[in-house]
């Protein structure tokens, strides 16, 4: 904080050197000019025309939407069924994969240096890719159906799950893990009984997160044909059956709230 | 654990039987969840249609995108996964910056200690709203209503970014050293004295990073709205996938992962720079 002495001998207090303050103004005037150039770009592809509209358009689809045709809950029970195996069977999958791959991962319990950037690798290619674009990678491969969705699940998770737990172990109390090894104890039983116990609360706990995500992940991989309520989805929307849109979004909806509170409750259990 | 059951193991110990403690204590709740698991697993198992058939056909096929993997084509399309990239990109900064200066004032609202109740009730329900549902269903609503294009995807973005932020910035302003505030107060600050100079300082190393990671979130989402018209590199990938021009996606994959882990980099750094 520089203080300059005035003409008349008094200090004037400031923030921010000069320096400092032209380095800010510049940082600002590049981030708002690079602002500036993408909302251009965006809007050199907008049809402004049918953002106008937009206000009559919304009440129009909720008009349509309105009296929900509460009927049609009878045939999603399902394809509601459908999507919850996909969730938990994907997850049930994916942490079975991401539990070795965490170890491998972790700085503390890898067998090698090479073994964990590639472990490093799996993780970050899973995470990057979304969940929908497994399910369409995964629907060309092995054809619509709910095995793609449980298998695009099971490839999202292990990215998620092998992050928080690798860094859940690389957290640990070595003092048990010397313990155990001055027993004499190998490799394995030193990561079953020194390592494992600490980290399985927290494993538990990122499980059931995983879970709660994947049931509104499982929501939409329908529209790209991996099973489920996705399925109901967009046959509803290609058919312009807004009423029935408007019950599927009150089954998600009511679905992820209580997967919400089971995960809340299970994590606040276990922790 | 009752005292005698750990009397009973510390004797058997002592005569060289040794058991680890179950995660679960009461033995009936292990048990039912085993055999509730197991009933689950047979269930949902039996419930999955699975057409061997079509999926022999298909072994074929991921052979050919294992292999594709291996020699991505960046060429051929280029122009297309450069369009595609641009309109991602653009989207994410532009929903980002909108997104958080939204999602600002809706904190501050959700934020109980500083916040009157009708604010805050408003407030959680914009969020609760834009949490639950999937970004790629809240950008089939907008392509309806304002047209395809990367305008619906950035709104998309921008909505889905205010119910991320708002609800952490108001966890964060929840917690905050209220002391602080009280200082600031006691020298006669009006409201928005007191958030600039008690509030904002306090929360603003979160803030940042949490937009860094907004970035990266709004950028791996925007490359999958495409596929309902949102605009962004998602559409160009689903042409591809669907024409089985494996070489074109997985140079996209690919580029999708390299950003993703540039940006990953660029935010831990941006992290510890302000804290």
């Amino acid at each position: 904080m520089p203080v300059s002495t005035s003409p008349q001998g008094a200090p004037i207090w400031q923030r921010r050197t000069t320096r400092a303050q032209w380095l800010q103004f510049v940082a600002w005037l590049l981030g708002l000019s690079l602002f500036l150039l993408c909302w251009k770009a965006i809007s050199d592809n907008t049809m402004w025309v049918f953002v106008e509209d937009a206000g009559r358009q919304g009440s129009d689809l909720i008009s349509r939407m309105m009296p929900p045709r509460w009927e049609y809950a009878n045939v999603l029970w399902k394809p509601m069924w459908d999507t919850l195996n996909i969730a938990t069977l994907g997850t049930v999958l994916g942490i079975i994969m991401a539990f070795p791959v965490a170890f491998l991962a972790a700085r503390n319990t890898t067998p090698h240096p090479l073994v964990r950037s590639l472990a490093l690798t799996i993780i970050v290619s899973s995470r990057s890719i979304n969940s929908l674009i497994w399910a369409m990678l995964l629907v060309t491969i092995l054809g619509p159906g709910v095995l793609a969705g449980i298998i695009a699940i099971a490839l999202r998770s292990i990215g998620f799950v092998g992050k928080l737990l690798y860094e859940a172990i690389e957290e640990i109390h070595p003092t048990p893990v010397e313990a155990i090894s001055a027993t004499g104890a190998s490799r394995l039983q030193v990561m079953n009984y020194g390592v494992l116990p600490q980290v399985m609360p927290a494993f538990a706990g990122i499980s059931v997160y995983r879970w709660d995500i994947n049931i509104r992940e499982s929501t939409v991989l329908g529209l790209v044909g991996a099973g489920g309520i996705g399925l109901q989805l967009n046959a509803s929307i290609n058919s312009l059956a807004w009423n029935q849109v408007s019950v599927i979004f009150v089954m998600i909806f009511a679905t992820v709230l209580v997967s919400e509170w089971v995960s809340a409750r299970v994590r606040h259990a276990i922790i | 654990m009752s005292s005698t059951d750990s009397l009973a193991r510390q004797q058997a110990a002592r005569k060289g039987y040794w058991r680890r403690l179950p995660l679960i204590d009461n033995p009936r709740v292990r048990w039912g969840l085993v055999l509730g698991a197991m009933v689950y697993l047979v269930l949902a198992l039996a419930s999955v249609e699975v057409n061997w058939a079509r999926v022999a056909e298909g072994a074929g096929r991921a052979l050919n995108f294992l292999g594709a993997f291996l020699q991505p084509d960046f060429v051929s399309r280029q122009s297309d996964i450069l369009a595609g990239l641009l309109e991602s990109l653009t989207m994410t900064l532009t929903s980002t910056v909108i997104g958080v200066l939204l999602a600002i004032p809706v904190g501050l609202g959700a934020a109980r200690n500083i916040s009157p109740l009708p604010v805050y009730a408003v407030c959680r329900s914009i969020i609760a709203v834009s949490r639950t549902f999937q970004e790629i269903i809240i950008a089939i609503l907008f392509v309806v209503m304002f047209g395809f294009g990367p305008f619906a995807g950035m709104l998309t973005l921008a909505f889905a970014t205010i119910g991320f932020m708002a609800k952490l910035l108001a966890e964060d302003i929840e917690d905050l050293d209220w002391r602080q505030v009280e200082a600031v107060r006691a020298t006669g600050a009006s409201w928005w004295q007191t958030m600039n100079h008690a509030i904002q300082p306090q929360v603003m190393p979160r803030l940042i990073g949490l937009s860094m990671y907004r970035l990266d979130i709004n950028f791996r989402e925007s490359s999958v709205i495409g596929i309902v018209g949102a605009g962004g590199i998602g559409a160009t990938l689903n042409t591809s996938l669907s024409r089985y021009e494996y070489g074109t996606s997985a140079a996209i994959l690919l580029i999708i992962i390299a950003i993703v882990l540039m940006s990953e980099y660029a935010s831990s750094y941006v992290r510890r720079w302000t804290q």
